[in-house]
């Protein structure tokens, strides 16, 4: 009831855009399985027949719906034949997700409401990962992640991703690191599946071809009880990406570029569905990328349809049975937004707002004092790698302190023994510590966020940075006077290396 | 609901409010209501504080079968567009747990902390206090968009705000206020009039009537009606809710 969709109107040249409920258009992607254990790879639940019906749906009695992705995802959930936006149903959710800063107050509500000897509806469906604040002295949180620990004991959590050496996270096998990539990495991302989590980017999810959403302390604790969430069912808006990724442009660049487009609130109460030549070649920690900003974008979810990329990438992770759903050829979209990638240049957010969009060529006069480099959005193994292409396409040193915080423990394992392309052998960390980076920190949310004073890499000043994370608003990572620059990996570690907001055109072309 | 017990203000329908009798003004009134217009009495009770035996007794009187017909009055505080969760509650406070009384309580001292100093001069909370003087928040387009922390909304609500008058809200924001209950997430109806307000303004919401009264401007905006989220908020939140409304069972063991 609260959206603001005024900014929808825009024009740009790079793209067209054809509002209001525009119907079929390009059936995105395949609907046929991947290889792997999928039991049922064809079939379909809850799905409309793509075909028209030979007559009228008012004369046959039954009406059939075209739907999109994620209402298809959501009708599944709650066993309806079709849904339309804007109803409200009771979703089965697939998997619930919490972490330090959201699951003790969870907690609370769960053990309130449900009484102190409560059982959570599923113990193999909550995922519990202390990814916030763990590298700190903070007394209070580190008792969170204890709260989180006792929790998971009387529980008998199945997935606890638990620290309890902070000194060494390499000691703690189980530890995994930022929650949203931890959950792709662990295989607790599914195409088809609903996975609720109380953060906001949760939303990185819809990278699977799954309805993934950020929800509050409450109703993550009625989820905890129930198994079941209520939820309106959102339109959806179509954004087509066509045409070839130009080497100096990452899917950062991309959501940069939509979230400048449509506003900071032109998804509000949305799905934003992202298809096309450029989506299916993306691999899919770029396609989380894409999904992981829709937030910023006001969005509720964000979906990429699963193709052969996303079952080779779930390949080993996962022993659960998933469906993938795909939009109907007939679906209708809220509204429609085509680019041409291969005439998009690489862009920025400036402070304060991650839709405050600039080339990043337009601001080669900023002066920074440092770069961060880390996140759900920009701290994966492939975020790293495309920094390294630059470091090492340079062959310079950083002018300001560059600071790199691997996602998870995973990502901090690859940059140490993944080679480089192109580097004759190198790993990133050997790129990085050459470029005169500052060694890779311990995987954790870090500074993205602020979080308690003593967190590594953490605005305490207010400086200039220039960032691969997801939000620049006021005292986002720390100092409310501090201004952030929210950048591609690419453009954040050409940043490094001269000192100003620069295109890494610079370097790479 | 996070909070310890809450005595939400509300008469059984719009007109009972205003012949309702007037409660005994508390402190926290006191400080509110410089201005006291004659149709609108003030039944702001605060939430976090310990309230007078007084107040409870007047709130448990006027009952709470009718929805949405709450009034609040008092001072407005005044924020912009795209009011984000950081700048609400800083994530340096997120440590703090909303289910713990005592924890709740210190939120509400930090909420709007992360508002930058040099555009809004004027503090939510003042220094040292726990709870703030600003019954109804004021904002623009998208408020409260960002993270999907309820430490938001439950950080205005433990400050003592009742009420949120913004052009549009973020989603999760919405939700998470409705869902607690802690603060009314209302929309004017006119987008722009927020900014013909100023902090220290006195103003009224009347749930009720969908009006949105400036006393200190004197002048009067229409209210989107909240619609079915106002009883869910009144109750004190979706749990309070579905048990008052039997959709869950009531509490066995309390």
């Amino acid at each position: 009831m609260a959206s603001s969709v005024s900014a929808a109107a825009k024009a740009s040249a790079a793209f067209a855009h054809k509002k209001e409920l525009a119907a079929a258009a390009p059936a995105p992607t395949q609907h046929r399985a991947g290889s792997g254990r999928r039991s049922k790879p064809c079939r379909v639940r809850a799905v409309a027949s793509p075909a028209r019906a030979p007559r009228a749906p008012s004369s046959t009695g039954s009406v059939k719906t075209a739907m999109t992705m994620t209402e298809k995802i959501l009708a599944r959930a709650s066993e309806r034949a079709g849904l339309e936006p804007g109803e409200n149903v009771w979703v089965d959710v697939d998997v619930l997700m919490t972490h330090d800063v959201c699951g003790p107050g969870t907690i609370g509500i769960f053990k309130k409401e449900f009484g102190g000897d409560a059982k959570v509806w599923d113990r193999e469906k909550v995922v519990i990962i202390p990814d916030h604040y763990i590298f700190t002295s903070d007394e209070r949180a580190n008792r969170n992640v204890d709260i989180l620990r006792d929790f998971c004991m009387e529980q008998n959590i199945k997935y606890f991703y638990d620290i309890k050496d902070l000194s060494n996270f390499k000691a703690n096998p189980d530890y995994k690191g930022v929650c949203h990539v931890a959950l792709a990495q662990e295989g607790h991302c599914r195409p088809g599946e609903v996975l609720l989590g109380t953060d906001s980017h949760t939303c990185n999810a819809g990278a699977f071809g799954q309805f993934a959403t950020g929800i509050g302390n409450t109703d993550a604790g009625f989820v905890l009880g129930t198994g079941k969430a209520l939820l309106k069912v959102p339109p959806t808006i179509r954004f087509v990406l066509d045409g070839e990724m130009p080497p100096y442009l990452l899917a950062k660049d991309l959501i940069l570029q939509i979230i400048g487009e449509i506003s900071v609130s032109g998804a509000t109460y949305k799905s934003m569905e992202f298809v096309g030549s450029t989506v299916e070649s993306l691999n899919m920690e770029e396609r989380m990328t894409l999904c992981n900003m829709v937030i910023e974008a006001g969005g509720k979810n964000g979906v990429v349809p699963a193709d052969e990329t996303t079952f080779k990438y779930l390949e080993g992770k996962t022993s659960v049975d998933y469906e993938p759903v795909y939009s109907d050829a007939q679906a209708r979209f809220f509204s429609d937004y085509r680019f041409d990638v291969s005439k998009l240049e690489p862009v920025v957010a400036k402070p304060h707002s991650p839709d405050n969009r600039a080339l990043a060529r337009e601001c080669k006069d900023v002066k920074i004092d440092r770069v961060y480099i880390g996140s759900c959005t920009g701290g994966k193994t492939e975020d790293f790698l495309a920094a390294a292409k630059v470091f090492l396409a340079s062959g310079k040193k950083v002018k300001v302190p560059t600071f790199l915080v691997p996602a998870t423990q995973k990502v901090w394992m690859d940059l140490y023994s993944l080679p480089v392309p192109g580097s004759g052998g190198k790993t990133c960390s050997q790129i990085f510590e050459e470029a005169g980076c500052d060694t890779p920190a311990s995987p954790s949310c870090g500074a993205c966020l602020g979080g308690p004073r003593d967190t590594y890499a953490r605005m305490n000043e207010p400086m200039v940075c220039v960032s691969t994370t997801n939000r620049n608003f006021p005292g986002r990572m720390g100092h409310k006077e501090g201004q952030i620059y929210l950048a591609s990996p690419y453009t954040a570690a050409a940043s490094a290396l001269t000192g100003y907001v620069t295109d890494p055109r610079d370097f790479l072309m | 609901m996070a909070a310890a017990p809450t005595a939400v203000a509300t008469a059984a329908g719009a007109s009972t409010a205003v012949l309702a009798p007037r409660p005994a003004p508390t402190s926290a009134l006191l400080r509110r209501t410089q201005v006291t217009p004659r149709r609108h009495p003030a039944l702001k009770c605060r939430r976090a504080g310990p309230l007078t035996p007084k107040a409870a007794a007047a709130a448990a009187a006027s009952g709470g079968s009718s929805p949405s017909s709450a009034v609040f009055h008092g001072e407005a505080f005044v924020v912009g567009d795209n009011i984000d969760t950081d700048q609400i509650i800083p994530a340096e406070h997120l440590t703090l747990v909303p289910s713990k009384p005592d924890e709740y309580r210190k939120l509400g001292s930090f909420a709007f902390a992360g508002l930058p100093s040099a555009a809004y001069p004027t503090p939510f909370v003042a220094p040292g206090e726990e709870s703030s003087r600003y019954a109804v928040i004021i904002g623009g387009a998208n408020f409260g968009c960002g993270s999907s922390r309820e430490h938001a909304p439950v950080a205005l609500g433990a400050a003592g705000a009742r009420a949120v008058v913004a052009e549009s809200y973020a989603r999760i924001f919405f939700r998470n206020s409705v869902a607690t209950g802690e603060v009314y997430p209302l929309e004017l109806t006119d987008a722009g009039a927020w900014k013909e307000c100023k902090t220290g303004d006195v103003v009224t919401v009347d749930l009720g009537n969908s009006v949105f009264i400036n006393h200190t401007s004197s002048k009067e905006y229409k209210l989107k009606p909240i619609g079915d989220a106002g009883p869910v908020i009144e109750a004190g939140g979706i749990f309070a809710y579905a048990r008052k409304t039997g959709m869950i069972a009531s509490k066995a063991a309390a």
